[in-house]
C-alpha cells in the first residue's frame, strides 16, 4: 500500500468520521517496501493542492522516515532551479530534490505487513501481503 | 472503440469474470455524451487529478479501462484510481489489471493507489472522490451467509488452494443483492453524498430492471434540493425494458 493511499482513508467505523482524530491512520509495526517507479513531475506538481500535508509529515515521522518540510512546496520547488529563474526565463523542466523525495514518499515507499490504527477508536486494520483489510465484524452480519 | 484491459491472469472461479454489465460500464463512461459531460466537469481550469473510486472492483476491468483512457474520458491524462472488494483475492487480481493497463499506455500517466479490501466505501475518507462507479451485487437472490467470511476471505491455514465452497460463496458475494437485487446497493447509496466531493463529484452506479430503476432514481432525487439521477447507458433491451442501465447521480447548484 501506498503512502499517498493514507490521504485518502479514514477509519470505517460510521461512529469515528466526525473525529478529527480518525484522520490520517497511523501506521504501526509495519513492514515497508520500497518500490521504485519513474518520476512522474507533471502528477506531482497537480497533486500538490490535494495533499494533507500537515498528516502526510505525521505519517512520515511516524515511519522514521527523512523530515517533511514543515510547508508544502510550490509547483516551482519541484522544478530544479526554477525559483531562481528569471520572469519568463524557460527552464528545462528537471525535478529537484524535494521532487525526487516526494515521489519516494507518496509513490515509492508502501506498506507491506502491519497495522494502521485509528487515532479516535484505536482500533487496529491490518495489512497484509501489501493489502490493508478494513472489514469490520459489524460489517459481516 | 477503447480497448478492455486484460484480465487473463485473473481466476474467474473467485473472482467475478467481466460481462455484460462491466462492458456496459466501459461503453458508458466512453461514450461522447458521456466524455462531453465528465470532460467539461474535469478538464477545466483545474489541475487535481481526479480520484476514480469504484467499490466492489472484481477484476479491476472497470477502473483499469478508467485509469488506461483517463485522457479521452476525463481530460486528464493523470487520474488517481482507488479501488475496495470484499473478496481479498479481487483485490490483488484488480491491483495488476490497473497496473498493467496504465503500463501499457505510454502516454499515460495515471497513478494507481491501491485496492483495499473493505466493505463499500466504508474507509474511504468523506468528501473526496471525483468519480464514482459501483457495479453492484444486483440478482434479487438470497445474500450469502458472511459468518463464513473470515474464513472464506483468504487461503485456508496451510493450503495453497481455495475450497469449492469458498469459491462459490466469494462468486455470490459478487452477484447476490437480497431483496429487489437492492439491499447491498441501496447500503451504498447512503455513503454516496458523503464520500463524493461536494462541488464536483460524479456517481455511474448499473442498476437491472428488477432493481425498479425509476424508483431509485426517484429516490435519489429526494435525497436534498439539487441532486440529480438519469440513465446515461442502457443495453438488453427486452420487451421495451431494459435489462441493465447505468445511472448518473450528481448534483448541481441548487
Amino acid at each position: 500500500m501506498k503512502l499517498l493511499t493514507l490521504n485518502f482513508l479514514t477509519c470505517a467505523i460510521k461512529a469515528c468520521k466526525s473525529s478529527p482524530a480518525s484522520f490520517p491512520l497511523h501506521p504501526r509495526d509495519v513492514e515497508l517496501e520500497i518500490v521504485e517507479s519513474d518520476i512522474n513531475l507533471p502528477f506531482l506538481k497537480n497533486i500538490l493542492p490535494r495533499l494533507m500535508w500537515a498528516e502526510l509529515r505525521t505519517i512520515a515521522a511516524e515511519l522514521g522516515l527523512p523530515e517533511l518540510p514543515e510547508t508544502a512546496p510550490t509547483r516551482d520547488h519541484l522544478v530544479e532551479g526554477k525559483e531562481e529563474a528569471k520572469e519568463g526565463e524557460e527552464v528545462d523542466e528537471v525535478p529537484s530534490q524535494t521532487a525526487r523525495d516526494l515521489h519516494r514518499v507518496l509513490l515509492e515507499t508502501t506498506v507491506k505487513e502491519g497495522k494502521l490504527v485509528c487515532g479516535n477508536c484505536a482500533h487496529e486494520y491490518k495489512v497484509m501481503e501489501g493489502v490493508p483489510n478494513f472489514l469490520l465484524p459489524g460489517h459481516l452480519v | 472503440m477503447l480497448p478492455t484491459p486484460s484480465t487473463s491472469h485473473v481466476c474467474f472461479d473467485r473472482v467475478y469474470e467481466p460481462a455484460e454489465d462491466s462492458f456496459l460500464l466501459l461503453d458508458t463512461l466512453s461514450s461522447t455524451s458521456e466524455a462531453a459531460f465528465l470532460l467539461e466537469r474535469f478538464a477545466k481550469a483545474q489541475s487535481a487529478p481526479p480520484l476514480v473510486l469504484e467499490v466492489g472492483v472484481g477484476s479491476g476491468v472497470v477502473l483499469a479501462f478508467a485509469a488506461a483512457n483517463a485522457g479521452r474520458i476525463f481530460g486528464h491524462q493523470d487520474v488517481l484510481t482507488l479501488g475496495t472488494d470484499i473478496n481479498s483475492f479481487a483485490c490483488k487480481a484488480a491491483a495488476q489489471t490497473i497496473r498493467t493497463a496504465i503500463t501499457e499506455h505510454e502516454q499515460n500517466t495515471s497513478i494507481s493507489l491501491d485496492v483495499v479490501n473493505g466493505d463499500l466505501a466504508s474507509c474511504i475518507l468523506p468528501n473526496s472522490v471525483d468519480v464514482f462507479i459501483f457495479n453492484p451485487p444486483y440478482v434479487p437472490a438470497e445474500l450469502p451467509d458472511f459468518a463464513r467470511h473470515g474464513d472464506y476471505n483468504g487461503l485456508p491455514d496451510g493450503q495453497k488452494k481455495t475450497t469449492f465452497e469458498q469459491d462459490s460463496y466469494l462468486l455470490e458475494l459478487s452477484y447476490a443483492g437480497g431483496e429487489d437485487g437492492m439491499v447491498v446497493m441501496n447500503r451504498m447509496l447512503e455513503q454516496i453524498p458523503e464520500i463524493l466531493d461536494a462541488g464536483r463529484g460524479v456517481a455511474y452506479v448499473l442498476l437491472c430492471a428488477q432493481n425498479k430503476p425509476e424508483e431509485v432514481k426517484q429516490r435519489i432525487r429526494e435525497w436534498s434540493p439539487g441532486w440529480r439521477a438519469e440513465t446515461v447507458g442502457s443495453s438488453g433491451k427486452q420487451a421495451g425494458w431494459e435489462k441493465l442501465q447505468v445511472v448518473r447521480i450528481w448534483k448541481e447548484e441548487a
